[in-house]
């Protein structure tokens, strides 16, 4: 195959999938709408579940890597302010990289790492096994059963965990400026940072996580649950659904900053 | 139509689920299942039997012809009625039932009751424990299905399906990698589900059951069919059976498979 239409099956391969992801999405967004309360006793422990399990087991990676990105954050810019005079921009840089950009995007490659992939995983194998079907057979709708408590209980850990996330990774920069003798009070690194905070930044963080989670949530899922796959296909689905997502929340990271910078 | 057909195919063609979702298994199926009637339906492996059961279901749609649920084309009710009719037929499947692997063999049970009742497992456990022991299956309740032995898979996937009260069953194969014993549970059970369980209150059940063997099934009061190269074909009760020249018909009833007939079964 010639490169132009190499070039030209992917392109057209990634808008068949785009358009397939995007219909499942609104069918997903239509079963959450209309049956977000039907079967609570059955959907509620769901819902916990997913978030138990990408919003609180995660935590201890979590704080660990929150701490090193505000060390290497901080190490590699305070060094660089001092030497040029300008350390009253500590925390604006913080708020800027942290904040804007490496939080949200730090945390929903870990979710992804830790919880997509075990959802893709687990839902190809359901229905490699079938049992998809017997869900379907039981009169449960697989969307609601399967799709719903995952998109709910993604938006709200990679939400929850970023906000987490920011503030170790602030708390673990400012420790390194004062473990560097920087002259900078937990006062005025706050001062800093609230100064450089817009209202927007809390809108568009929010928009931001949740939005990350419903695209790592509705990606894994799909790649699950769309095909019919063979059991020696999982590992397959896992790697296309884990590219998607990746490339998804990059795309979804480009809209936002075009919105910074015109907010 | 009939009035008391609960399932009617009028020259319909079964489709394949999946990867194969547009390619013919069966063609031109036309058959009335009645209220009360036990059906057997005879194919070798891999023919679509699955298939014909889950479109009987109202799970997938013919690929041409008509399929009717208690006298109605499931595409024109609305979503409540469509569900209201798809839980009057329940459905076995063959191979282990297709459990839920992350739940005991009680949370199996209860999840179908919980969701379309909305209520608690709690709340649901007397069902569950009823069905449980007039399947026999009560030591076992407790267990995930990985830890519980294989050929009780698929009586753990019909407690399942009954445990929701419908008015047809269709069971795949259900017999087919059995053991004797539950070969025997299985030969007793049925029967007693067609004539008025205690589980349904006294009330009869229709059923339909897909087997490669017909052998185990001969009995009065049963109405036989067969698949065979992708035709259907209704051989009548067991008078009309024992009478048939259909030579895969001849090889399940005498148990003498010729070459090609073996190497299906491979």
């Amino acid at each position: 195959m010639r490169l132009n239409q190499w070039i030209g099956c992917l392109i057209l391969g990634w808008l068949d999938s785009t358009k397939r992801i995007g219909a499942f999405a609104i069918i997903t967004l239509v079963v959450t709408l209309t049956q977000w309360n039907k079967s609570a006793f059955v959907l509620r422990p769901l819902v916990a579940r997913q978030i138990n399990r990408a919003g609180l087991l995660p935590l201890p990676m979590l704080t660990f890597l929150g701490v090193a990105l505000g060390l290497v954050v901080s190490g590699q810019t305070v060094a660089l302010l001092s030497r040029v005079g300008a350390v009253d921009y500590a925390g604006v840089i913080m708020v800027s990289v942290i904040v804007r950009e490496l939080g949200p995007m730090v945390t929903v490659l870990l979710v992804l790492a830790r919880v997509g992939t075990g959802i893709v995983i687990e839902l190809s194998t359901s229905r490699a096994l079938g049992e998809v079907e017997a869900l379907e057979a039981l009169g449960i709708d697989p969307i609601h059963y399967l799709v719903m408590p995952r998109v709910i209980g993604l938006a709200l850990s990679v939400f929850s965990l970023t906000v987490y996330l920011v503030l170790i990774a602030l708390i673990s920069g400012f420790l390194f400026t004062f473990i560097q003798d920087v002259p900078l009070t937990p006062a005025t690194y706050l001062a800093q940072m609230s100064a450089s905070l817009r209202w927007e930044d809390f809108v568009l963080l929010g928009l931001k996580t949740l939005s990350f989670g419903v695209i790592i949530a509705l990606i894994t899922c799909f790649q699950g649950l769309a095909h019919a796959v063979r059991l020696e296909e999982v590992s397959y689905v896992t790697t296309q659904a884990i590219i998607g997502s990746v490339v998804a929340c990059v795309l979804i990271d480009a809209v936002f900053i075009v919105a910074y910078l015109v907010l | 139509m009939s009035l008391s057909s609960l399932i009617e195919f009028s020259d319909a063609t079964v489709g394949g689920s999946g990867r194969f979702l547009d390619s013919a298994r069966i063609e031109r199926i036309t058959w009335s299942v009645q209220s009360g009637e036990f059906w057997v339906v005879g194919a070798r492996p891999r023919v679509g039997k699955t298939d014909l059961l889950a479109t009987a279901a109202g799970l997938q749609r013919p690929i041409a012809g008509e399929c009717r649920l208690f006298g109605s084309r499931l595409e024109d009710l609305s979503d409540s009625e469509r569900l209201a009719h798809r839980l009057r037929v329940g459905i076995v499947f063959e191979n282990g039932g297709r459990l839920f692997s992350e739940l005991t063999v009680e949370e199996n049970l209860a999840l179908p009751v919980c969701y379309h009742r909305d209520c608690s497992a709690a709340e649901a456990a007397d069902l569950v424990a009823r069905v449980l022991e007039l399947t026999g299956l009560t030591r076992v309740g407790q267990l995930k299905p990985a830890h519980v032995s294989h050929p009780l898979h698929q009586r753990i996937a019909l407690a399942r399906a009954l445990i929701l009260n419908p008015d047809v069953l269709l069971i795949d194969s259900p017999l087919f990698n059995s053991d004797p014993r539950q070969t025997g549970w299985w030969l007793d059970f049925l029967p007693s589900l067609a004539a008025g369980h205690p589980l349904l209150e006294g009330r009869g059940l229709t059923l339909v059951v897909t087997t490669t063997d017909f052998r185990p099934w001969l009995a009065s009061n049963r109405s036989f069919a067969i698949i065979h190269r992708q035709r259907w074909e209704i051989l009548g009760e067991l008078p009309q059976l024992e009478q048939t020249d259909h030579p895969l018909a001849r090889s399940m009833l005498t148990g003498c498979w010729n070459d090609s007939d073996q190497a299906d079964f491979i």
